[in-house]
């Protein structure tokens, strides 16, 4: 098998050593810096989340992923994820049919939810429409990247039809993947469509996702399309040792998760939650090179998958600790993971 | 008494985490959608072996027992007369944060909304505070040393005292509450939702909590 490995990130808001914020502007700079600094670490994907809080300022990730674009030659680059609900897919398609000219046939997508439900309020959309907003813009999304015109009608725009619509792209529809949390209705819809899956691992066991890839290959068949590739995407630090990686993340996790706790449902992490989570049998990917090769391997080896996203950064960490995760991930963790699946 | 047979409505995050629990409980278990079973074919002999993939009329008609495990926004695509006489487990949350404002639910706890459309069935809140990637893992046998407790709520004792035999099956410590009004402790924002808590530390919290509600 052949396994590729990426780094997610959601624009975090960057600090200062000093624990200061920087600005949005600068964390915006940052992260193309970060981008470019992977493909030279040897990462093969970059990928950016829309978000729209003050604490994941980055609700236009193509534009970013566009510099990037500009200044390397061969990592991959794509969104992870865009949230297609409270967008417009032809737009999506075309920002990243854009983003695949400038880059030379790089572009990926990752369509879901994700985390981000700000989007709903900002753009006049209702989160109680997010499952028929969502199935019916994916069904659009997948004729749009097949090329060639497209005939379509539906609810949430106008109808389409034998619309040509632009740009072209050089070699064939790029990549598209559906990220899933959690609900095997997702799964059986990436298939039917023919997309990719994306495993969005954010807590617990990962292995109880195992049934999710075999759900996946599964539906595939039925729906009698080839099989295809899937990726797990989960949050981690890593830095020189264990203890510092994980000196370094938890602060800014345990804050993060207090801010976002009560809007997401999720549970305050204490310090048990935490070790748990990064040990061996949890979601988070903490640690010094060797810990997370490990684990990693482990986990692609349990999910049947081929690709590895780190989401990697949290909002107050600073830019040279995330160069520090980057070129780690690259130089070290990745070599390690594929001599470990060899 | 025994509660029988289950329907669970609903194969999101939370309808399959349930079923599996009651399947290794012992309990026959149907599951529905608001669509054809077919399309629940392969999720239910991949992820939930062993439960029954039905129509939700046919899950419901045949079921001692019915599990709300769908988001709150299609519980009104369910006819309420289908669940005359049943009991009915409310494993629903209001979430206005992650699913948007319902205005029907804005005002009270949700399951007693659910229970005031619901008029013909016998409504318990349960099995909704737990998060459903832990549900499953944090089951443990009855004297476990670290057995978490779960809650359950409900106007009508007979009822609750079913569903805390439900509950205990499936891997908790059951603490009941006498009124789904009382159950507003386990929703969102109340003491003991997302924590897993022992039972001493779980009734202590649903006490405090109690309190803050009179």
């Amino acid at each position: 098998m052949t396994y590729t490995f990426g780094l997610d990130t959601f624009g975090d808001r960057n600090s200062a050593a000093d624990g200061q914020p920087l600005s949005h502007a600068q964390t915006i700079r940052n992260v193309a810096e970060e981008g470019v600094f992977a493909e030279q670490a040897g990462v093969d994907f970059f990928g950016i989340g829309e978000h729209h809080t003050e604490y994941f300022p980055m609700p236009a990730g193509d534009v970013v992923l566009a510099s990037i674009a500009a200044r390397t030659e061969h990592i991959r680059l794509g969104s992870a994820v865009t949230v297609l609900s409270s967008d417009d897919p032809v737009r999506v398609y075309q920002r990243y049919a854009t983003l695949d000219a400038i880059s030379g046939g790089r572009a990926e997508v990752i369509l879901g939810r994700g985390s981000s439900i700000e989007s709903f309020p900002l753009f006049g959309y209702d989160l109680a429409d997010y499952e028929e907003l969502f199935e019916e813009k994916a069904t659009l999304f997948a004729e749009l990247v097949k090329g060639g015109p497209v005939t379509w009608a539906g609810q949430t725009r106008a109808p389409l039809i034998g619309q040509d619509v632009v740009p072209h792209t050089e070699s064939g529809p790029f990549p598209v993947w559906i990220g899933v949390g959690g609900n095997p209705q997702s799964v059986i819809r990436a298939a039917r469509l023919g997309f990719s899956l994306a495993l969005a691992i954010i807590g617990g066991p990962p292995s109880r996702f195992a049934a999710y890839s075999q759900l996946f290959q599964r539906a595939l068949e039925k729906f009698g399309r080839p099989p295809l590739p899937v990726m797990v995407h989960s949050p981690g630090h890593v830095a020189a040792t264990d203890e510092q990686a994980k000196a370094e993340f938890w602060p800014r996790w345990r804050d993060i998760i207090t801010v976002m706790a009560p809007e997401r449902g999720f549970a305050i992490p204490t310090g048990e939650s935490f070790d748990a989570e990064t040990g061996p049998d949890g979601a988070l990917y903490v640690g010094s090179p060797e810990t997370v090769a490990q684990k990693i391997a482990a986990n692609l080896r349990i999910l049947g998958a081929s690709r590895f996203d780190l989401k990697y950064g949290m909002p107050g960490l600073t830019h040279e600790q995330l160069m520090t995760n980057i070129d780690l991930y690259g130089r070290k963790v990745i070599p390690r993971v594929r001599a470990l699946l060899a | 008494m025994e509660p029988g047979r289950l329907a669970v409505l609903g194969a999101g995050h939370v309808g399959p985490v349930i079923a599996r629990l009651a399947i290794k409980a012992g309990y026959p278990v149907g599951i529905a959608t608001s669509g054809d079973p077919e399309n629940l074919a392969l999720i239910t002999e991949l992820m939930i072996p062993g439960a029954q993939p039905r129509w939700a009329r046919d899950a419901i008609a045949e079921a001692d027992v019915v599990v709300l495990a769908m988001p709150l926004h299609r519980f009104d695509e369910i006819d309420p007369s289908l669940l005359n006489g049943k009991l009915v487990v409310d494993a629903i949350n209001y979430w206005p944060a992650t699913e948007g404002v319902l205005e029907a639910f804005e005002y009270g706890g949700s399951s007693e909304i659910v229970a005031r459309r619901l008029a013909g069935s016998v409504v318990v809140k349960a099995l909704n505070h737990i998060g459903y990637h832990e549900l499953e893992g944090r089951a443990r046998p009855a004297g476990a040393p670290d057995r978490r407790a779960a809650g359950v709520a409900g106007d009508d004792p007979p009822a609750v005292a079913t569903i805390a035999g439900l509950i205990d099956g499936i891997g908790y410590d059951p603490v009941r509450l006498g009124s789904l009004r009382a159950g507003r402790v386990l929703e969102p924002g109340g003491p003991v939702f997302g924590v897993v808590l022992p039972l001493d530390e779980f009734e202590r919290a649903a006490r405090v909590g109690s309190r803050s509600l009179a």
